[in-house]
């Protein structure tokens, strides 16, 4: 047998190991949030270029946004993200009545967050702050809106659907479906939810404060 | 069968002249690569007793094989880059170009000449439809608009194409080398009737066009051209505001303007 | 379908509980059926895409000539084709739309839905993706946006007619081209189509990373799976760019933003700039797989080794990075900066090396070869042959100053058919031939194979060469009829000629329609190995496979590719043999 053979067949005995080291969902959901970074690049992109070639058509940082109360609706989110963690550490202990007082703070904290976001836009459009080729001729161009709105309205919607995601597990929960061994939903959901509140940290930067 | 159009541009053959060269790589590549193929196909092909030479490669002939192709792009890259500057570079536009409006619409280009008052963009502009004059001795700048959607500002003959974008002013210069009627053709999908959004380009001696000029109740007629002229003394440069003003009248021998002197 | 799939399955079903009717073929989630699904469905659409592009070429052979109707005009509303000559509103409808289809709905899901659900599993020795539910949504995903972008040609208005690449302002107002419903539809089908892609594009990585087999090292992946790797990744990150821009889109025409209305801020080049920033990663996507299949065929078909397998994986990679900076070179003439169009030719130029190293590994490959010309086999050469100019055209149109002139004419259109359907589509009917005893349990028919072959060959050069021509000569592209400019006036002749060979070509389509259906029920059986090839779909499992794939999950032992090693007892040494002997070989399919 010639080296090279027997090195193709050591070679078949010492690669054994093969994958990650991660279970399949929480890759999968590492795969599915970088689609929503380019998705989210997309539109900050988007905002950014339209900004750069028009900038008199976008309103000064708080001159028709209302940032100190989306400042205090970050800080919400900010805090939802913590309470994840703590739901996510308990369930890690298998304390059952951890993992639902934190899930449920969090799904209440994210639908604050999004009550917040409705009064938000209520407000605004009360103004003539809307998307549409009729809305903020007093700013200048509707631009503004139709870039703000599209930012915000796609995060609120991937709150939504964490905030449903949540109550599941919620609901998962109280049937006692997760133990200290298996609770991939909750890790991945947990991610998941991180991702949107780091989305929402950008995006109140870039459309808020500068 | 088609073959490159007639060239009546001042950097057609310089278009051209890299087509060519590219022809030529391309054109050796292909057959070299197509030879090698079919050799192979008939050498190698299965008979009773042939075995397959057992390789999994040679890093060697993958080097060369890797850089060969790199060089040959990066020398056709090279190349380019000058010819492209010098057309599309907005420095590089000639200073003494005369300088025409030209704005697109579904499904017509409209020209716009300065009117006797010397200036473009005025009420008293002379407006052609599908149909551009020029003169024959000297750069033109065509400043392209479109009203509603893209078009595509196509002159087969001279080697010209830019797209009109609607919201934006794009310059595009040329110098004819001869006079005569030429294509003026879109080339972007612009609609229903795309496909008769078409015109003539039409290129006059100087005293011909000075004539037309006149006939038209156009402008101010053309001087005689001064190549090294300062922008002051052009009449219609003013009126383009579309060129930047402050472009230098001449960068070294990228730009045309002191290549060709007037004839 | 679900005949032949009965057959087929029947001998082999080792599940205990037999699964019903429906969730054994429609709503399954065995990546082999999804694959099977998805190539029912994509064939289909390659036949609309076809004959979309017969009626433009009627119409470019005789424009508006009422001595020639269109054949079969009576089929159509009067909006479409009045008294026989076809109306310039559903030509530009033809022209998007066959781009849209062949593209998004035939191309794209033969190379990725058909092969990578069905190949990824088989040949990394996994049981099934990672998400089989996922997979199943994504099938009936991808059918639902097909049933929306078909609804589009029956609305009032026609189809979209903005072409393939959408540009705004005119896809952004019915104002412009007279369709309002059929251009919303195009958006809805290709939003939804974008996430069919994605949800694929997840479970393919996944899968490749975390269920390898034991002893799949990354470097003894088959290259199918590699380019399919890479190309999901690809789509992970291009689709939801596009996704971004079909929004702002459909929401300029809904709801009345101003993302691309001129007159309130918006821009008409940044759809161009993230179309393309999707659409340029999309060119690959619509060519790695293709390349992936090739290099397999090849490799089986000169039964050696492929010539320098690292260098293709790294080939694959690397363009798969590169692709990204290279968008703008479809923007050369759209008013982009000049400076950023050089340096765009500079990425282009580069990005045509990888390219380059790969046709000569499959010369490489070929060379002091045992050639075997299996119908499979002559689709990968020919791919070769036809990529090779497919290539080369591009570097024209890659320079610059060339492309003001090139730019949106015929050669574009030369060019762009000598990768996809010379390039691509040779790829997929090799590969359809190739892994159809696998995917059916039986032989396609290689008489009407190489016959199909060899007219395919024939009449796409006919069809497509001279458009080279046409392009050097300053045919614009998307005319609907030439004859108005009297410099194109002289191509009369040839255009009739290009039709003539584009409708032969098309009808050599029914030979291999007819052999596809034909040996679905006729075929002869086929065995398990019928190419004596080594991954692990041919050693490892039965034609067809079961549900589970592998009876137990296979070791794997060396790379793809160890033909005619001088240890093995044979020819070939398939992966998951053990020791240093082949095992007996059943014997080859006689071609």
């Amino acid at each position: 047998m010639t080296t090279q053979a027997a090195a193709l067949d050591r070679g078949g005995m010492d690669a054994t190991e093969v994958g990650m080291g991660v279970y399949n969902m929480k890759l999968g959901m590492w795969v599915f949030l970088l689609s929503e970074v380019m998705f989210f690049t997309s539109l900050i992109g988007g905002y950014i270029i339209l900004r750069g070639a028009h900038p008199d058509m976008f309103a000064q940082p708080g001159v028709v946004l209302n940032v100190p109360l989306t400042a205090f609706n970050t800080f919400l989110l900010i805090c939802s993200s913590v309470t994840m963690v703590l739901a996510f550490a308990g369930i890690e202990r298998g304390d059952q009545a951890k993992l639902k007082m934190w899930l449920i703070a969090t799904a209440v904290i994210g639908m604050a967050f999004l009550g917040v976001q409705v009064y938000e836009y209520i407000q605004l459009s009360g103004h003539g702050f809307v998307p549409t080729v009729e809305g903020y001729r007093a700013e200048g161009a509707p631009l503004y809106g139709t870039t703000f709105y599209t930012m915000t309205g796609f995060h609120g919607f991937h709150v939504l659907m964490g905030v449903l995601a949540l109550w599941y597990l919620v609901i998962q929960a109280f049937r006692g479906k997760y133990t200290a061994g298996s609770h991939g939903a909750v890790e991945i959901t947990g991610l998941y939810w991180h991702f949107v509140d780091l989305v929402w940290i950008i995006l109140f930067t870039i459309v808020y404060l500068i | 069968m088609g073959w490159l159009p007639e060239a009546v541009s001042t950097y057609a053959d310089r278009i051209d002249g890299i087509f060519y060269l590219i022809l030529v790589i391309t054109g050796v590549i292909f057959v070299v690569v197509e030879a090698v193929l079919l050799l192979f196909v008939f050498k190698y092909r299965h008979r009773e007793g042939r075995a397959a030479h057992y390789t999994h490669g040679n890093t060697k002939v993958e080097i060369v094989w890797t850089a060969i192709p790199a060089l040959l792009c990066v020398l056709i890259g090279v190349l380019s880059i000058g010819p492209w500057l010098e057309i599309r570079n907005q420095a590089n536009i000639p200073a003494d170009a005369y300088a025409i409006d030209l704005t697109a619409k579904q499904f017509e280009w409209n020209a716009s000449y300065p009117g006797p008052d010397g200036r473009l963009g005025t009420a008293d502009d002379v407006i052609k439809r599908n149909q551009i004059h020029i003169p024959g001795d000297r750069p033109v700048v065509v400043t392209l608009r479109s009203e509603d959607v893209i078009h595509s500002f196509f002159l087969p003959e001279f080697r010209v194409k830019q797209d009109a974008v609607p919201g934006m002013e794009i310059p595009v210069w040329f110098q004819a080398t001869r006079t005569g009627e030429f294509t003026l053709a879109c080339a972007e999908l612009c609609g229903t009737g795309h496909t008769r959004m078409g015109g003539r380009l039409i290129v006059h001696s100087a005293e011909d066009f000075n004539a037309w000029l006149q006939s038209e109740g156009a402008g101010p007629p053309l001087g005689p051209r001064v190549a090294e002229a300062s922008a002051e003394d052009i009449p219609d440069q003013e009126a383009s505001a579309d060129v930047p003003s402050e472009r230098p009248v001449a960068v070294g021998t990228a730009s045309p303007s002191t290549d060709h002197d007037h004839p | 379908m679900a005949t032949t799939m009965t057959d087929a399955h029947a001998a082999h079903a080792q599940d205990h509980h037999e699964p019903s009717f429906l969730r054994k073929y429609v709503f399954s989630e065995d990546h082999k059926v999804i694959g099977i699904q998805f190539l029912f469905m994509s064939l289909f659409f390659l036949m609309i895409g076809g004959l979309l592009a017969a009626i433009m070429r009627w119409q470019l052979a005789y424009p508006t000539d009422p001595s020639r109707p269109l054949p079969g005009a009576g089929l159509f509303p009067e909006t479409m084709v009045n008294a026989g000559i076809i109306l310039p509103e559903f030509y530009n409808s033809a022209v998007t739309m066959h781009g849209t289809i062949m593209i998004f709905f035939a191309i794209m899901p033969l190379l990725v839905g058909v092969f990578a659900n069905y190949l990824i599993p088989l040949q990394i020795g996994a049981p099934d993706m990672a998400f089989p539910k996922l997979n199943m949504m994504s099938f009936w995903t991808a059918f639902v946006a097909g049933l929306i972008i078909m609804a589009g040609f029956f609305v009032e208005g026609g189809h979209s007619a903005a072409g393939w690449t959408q540009y705004v302002p005119l896809s952004a107002d019915p104002e412009w081209t007279g369709v309002y419903t059929g251009q919303q539809l195009w958006l809805i089908a290709m939003t939804v189509l974008g996430f069919s892609s994605l949800m694929g594009a997840v479970n393919y990585i996944t899968t490749v990373i975390n269920m390898r087999a034991p002893g799949m090292t990354w470097l003894r992946m088959p290259l199918p799976t590699w380019a399919l790797f890479i190309t999901a990744i690809l789509i992970l990150l291009a689709i939801p760019v596009l996704t971004g821009a079909l929004i702002m889109l459909l929401f300029d025409q809904t709801i009345g933003t101003t993302f691309f209305t001129v007159a309130t801020g918006g821009e008409p080049l940044l759809w161009q700039h993230m179309f393309w920033f999707f659409g340029h990663p999309e060119v690959y996507i619509l060519i790695l797989p293709a390349m992936g299949f090739v290099s397999e065929i090849i490799s089986a078909g000169s039964r050696k080794p492929v010539f320098g397998y690292n260098a293709m994986v790294l080939a694959i990679v690397a363009i798969g990075f590169i692709g990204w900076i290279v968008w703008g070179h479809h923007m050369f003439q759209s008013g982009m900066n000049p400076t950023l169009g050089m340096s765009f030719m500079v990425t282009t130029m580069i990005i045509a090396v990888p390219s380059a190293i790969k046709t000569f590994n499959w010369l490489g490959t070929m060379w002091r070869g045992d050639l075997h010309f299996h119908t499979p086999m002559l689709h990968a050469v020919a791919f070769v042959a036809m990529f090779v100019i497919g290539g080369l055209s591009g570097v024209f149109v890659a320079s610059t100053p060339v492309d003001i002139f090139l730019h949106d004419t015929y050669f574009v259109v030369a060019h762009i058919h000598y990768v996809l359907f010379g390039g691509s589509l040779f790829a997929i009917f090799g590969a359809i031939t190739f892994w159809f005893p696998k995917m059916f349990g039986r032989m396609m028919n290689s008489s009407l194979g190489k016959i199909h072959f060899w007219l395919t060959l024939l009449f796409f050069n006919l069809t497509f060469f001279p458009m080279h021509n046409l392009g050097i000569a300053g045919m614009m592209r998307r005319i609907y009829d030439f004859t108005q400019y009297e410099f194109l006036t002289q191509f009369q002749g040839l255009q009739v000629f290009i039709s003539w060979s584009a409708f032969l070509l098309v009808a050599t389509q029914v030979i291999f329609a007819f052999n596809f259906i034909y040996s679905l029920f006729k075929g002869a059986e086929a065995p398990q190995n019928p190419w004596h090839a080594n991954s692990l779909e041919w050693t490892a499992a039965p034609s067809p496979p079961p549900h589970g794939n592998f009876e137990r999950t296979p070791t794997v032992y060396r790379g793809p590719y160890e033909y005619s090693h001088p240890d093995a007892a044979d020819d070939y040494w398939p992966q998951n043999a053990p020791g240093h002997a082949a095992p007996a070989s059943e014997p080859a399919y006689a071609e």
